[in-house]
């Protein structure tokens, strides 16, 4: 093969990997779905980005959009992130698909630790990027071990070791990533999303997918599954505490904030950016109608808070 | 269209992108990829193994990319391995047919076909060469390459062959240890009837033994020197070569119409039989060796004598029963997992992505244990 040969190969398959490779991570992520929160390996492939930057949720992405979607990629919340600009540019370069900001207007939700704050529709699909799918990782490092604690359900070393991060800090002290048990059966992380997040996963309407791309695993929370964070009654599971803060950009209160540290105080801006520009917007063009709809998420999203500690 | 937050984002991208290829100081000559080919050996080797893609043109050209960043040239040769369909698989390769261009072993002396130095830095001197700094041409690399050729027929074992014009043979040094039993002999068949596929499938405890030199075939070099210096430095763990070799393997696959064997070409590669008193067989009665040598193997594409004998002697670790495992080289997952430059640099760098959530959510719990902790002062300060 002659350079001149090479150069002219900028084309790539659609949605870069071959068929193949993506019908075979349809039938892990099938797989995933049969059996709720359960890894399932898979024969995950290289990519134009790097290990730990999303290839996981990106083959996830590229195995299931065909014409018709619409995908919206958000890293840490936002859709300017550099990572999800790169990611999205990938899709588009690869797909010639249309992408959003706008989190209603998304059939595909590719994401980096967070959930969008306006609850997603039965027929949108929610991808996440996961850098340590194994929650027992922290407390058994071998795989072996974790597999056949998952397969026996022998979970108590991990509510020992909640147990014990109680005892040295008078409280848990997991903050993101927190583990649940998914439908009763498996214990799962649900990505490095905040616990803010967490209980929007619960009996949610739509499909949660995860890829670990470099621990090459996928796993699945189906629609309406319950998913139940760990915790004990007397120290219940709890989010970030949001309270007394106003996004200095929009005036949204009651969601995620992004913190802006200065010498003598602190500002806040909503994490979720598309929720921000949606109440700027409102709010410019006088609609206090979309401004009431974008209120009415937050007390949704209290009441989820509610609902997963009376799941238990 | 109102206020949209991504924005900038795109033109920083690009702007970034734009440095890269940039060249930091005045107009100079850009490197051709035929002299990174010729002349940055090493690494293009070492891309081609680790990015487990023999094709030394394209790892030129990646290396010439990366700037010659090893992790990153390998990454765009994995990279670009994905979207290749797979075609076929090649016949079983030995390394007894190579064409021998260098070959050395440490057990004997004098072994059957000689030693033959060939292509090495082992015995030069550390100094730079100030005459590099206005070097024009080079030698060519194909009056190099008789040199080799020359000095590998002076050696091999003449009755082996039946004309001179055939390359040398080496014979192994392992095949002599197994007639006389120093070494057990060679199973009847192989143990695995198929090799498992590490790029197609996703390696799962126990591993078996194709899956382990696979994963070292295409593990990072520095990652496996080190880690096999780990078991000599702590544990005085220290093996022999049986065999080192570097040349050229024939590539061989079953012709898809005759069924029969037929040469496509062959692959640089260098090969190590590794003697030891670890390895499968010490994996036998009560973990004794019975009186017998073990055999460990490396294989990697190009020249990378250093990645090739740190192979061996992780694979002979992982061959070892486990429940002896005392180093942190001895447990499988250990080094299986942690190998892979790309998976690791990927992992190490993504650190330099925004955590803006996941610090928010940690600093939420750090200020809540703050505030028990100012709560458990007062209440000590109120009760005294």
């Amino acid at each position: 093969m002659s350079l001149a040969e090479l150069i002219s190969q900028e084309s790539y398959n659609y949605a870069f990997l071959d068929e193949q490779s993506k019908r075979e991570v349809r039938r892990a992520l099938l797989k995933a779905v049969a059996i709720p929160g359960y890894q399932v390996p898979f024969g995950s492939r290289e990519l134009p980005i790097s290990r730990g930057w999303g290839t996981g949720g990106l083959q996830v992405t590229m195995s299931l959009i065909g014409p018709g979607d619409t995908v919206k990629v958000i890293d840490q919340g936002t859709d300017a992130g550099v990572n999800a600009l790169n990611i999205r540019r990938l899709v588009e370069r690869t797909t010639g698909l249309p992408t959003t900001t706008a989190t209603e207007a998304a059939t595909i939700i590719q994401t980096r630790h967070r959930i969008p704050e306006q609850p997603l529709r039965a027929d949108q699909t929610i991808v996440f990027q996961v850098p340590l799918p194994e929650p027992l990782r922290l407390i058994e490092r071998n795989e072996a071990v974790t597999r056949r604690m998952h397969g026996e359900m022998d979970y108590s070393r991990a509510w020992v070791a909640l147990y014990e991060d109680i005892v040295h800090s008078g409280t848990i002290t997991r903050a993101a990533g927190y583990p649940a048990l998914v439908n009763g059966r498996h214990i799962f992380s649900p990505s490095p999303i905040p616990r803010w997040d967490l209980p929007k996963l619960h009996r949610a309407p739509y499909l949660s997918l995860f890829g670990a791309g470099r621990e090459k695993r996928v796993y699945a929370v189906p629609p309406w599954t319950s998913v139940a964070p760990l915790a004990f009654e007397d120290y219940p599971f709890a989010v970030e505490d949001m309270a007394g803060r106003v996004c200095e950009r929009c005036g949204a209160t009651d969601v995620y904030m992004d913190e802006f540290i200065e010498s003598d105080s602190r500002r806040y801006r909503c994490s979720d950016t598309a929720y921000c520009d949606a109440m700027l917007n409102a709010r410019q063009a006088g609609d206090t109608e979309h401004i009431a709809q974008l209120r009415a998420v937050t007390a949704q999203i209290a009441a989820q808070h509610e609902a997963v500690i009376d799941a238990r | 269209m109102g206020y949209v937050a991504v924005k900038g984002g795109m033109d920083a991208i690009a702007a970034a992108e734009a440095l890269v290829m940039h060249a930091p100081a005045g107009d100079v000559a850009a490197l051709d990829v035929r002299q990174v080919l010729t002349q940055q050996r090493a690494v293009v080797d070492q891309a081609m193994g680790e990015g487990s893609l023999y094709a030394p043109l394209l790892a030129a050209l990646a290396v010439k990319q990366a700037e010659g960043d090893t992790m990153e040239s390998a990454f765009l040769l994995r990279a670009y391995r994905s979207t290749l369909p797979r075609l076929g698989y090649s016949l079983p390769m030995d390394g007894n047919t190579m064409r021998v261009r260098r070959r050395i072993s440490s057990t004997f002396k004098d072994v059957p076909g000689g030693q033959v130095l060939g292509r090495t830095r082992d015995y030069t001197q550390r100094l730079l060469d100030f005459t590099l700094l206005e070097e024009s041409s080079r030698q060519s690399a194909v009056g190099s390459r008789q040199i080799e050729d020359d000095t590998a027929a002076q050696n091999g074992s003449a009755e082996l062959r039946s004309t001179t014009a055939e390359p040398p043979v080496f014979p192994k040094v392992s095949a002599w240890m197994r007639r006389e039993g120093l070494m057990p002999p060679l199973p009847a068949e192989s143990p695995e009837a198929e090799p498992f596929d590490i790029t197609r499938e996703s390696i799962v405890p126990p591993f078996s033994r194709s899956a382990r030199l696979q994963s070292f075939a295409r593990g990072e070099s520095g990652v496996m020197t080190a880690f096999a210096y780990s078991s000599m430095r702590s544990r005085g763990f220290h093996p022999t070569i049986g065999d080192l070799r570097v040349g050229e393997v024939p590539f061989q696959i079953t012709h898809p119409l005759t069924g029969n064997p037929v040469t496509i070409g062959e692959v640089t590669a260098t090969e190590v039989e590794m003697v030891g008193k670890t390895g499968e067989q010490s994996a036998g009665k009560e973990g004794k060796t019975g009186g017998k040598f073990s055999l460990a193997y490396g294989f990697v594409f190009g020249q990378n004598e250093r990645k090739a004998i740190a192979m061996s002697i992780l694979d002979g670790l992982l061959m070892q029963q486990q429940g002896d495992s005392t180093l942190p080289v001895q447990d499988a997952e250990f080094v299986l997992y942690h190998i892979d430059g790309i998976e690791a640099q990927g992992f190490v760098e993504h650190l330099k992505l925004p955590h803006y959530v996941t610090f928010q959510s940690s600093l939420d719990r750090m200020r809540y244990v703050q505030s028990l902790v100012a709560a458990q002062k007062e209440e000590a300060r109120v009760t005294r």
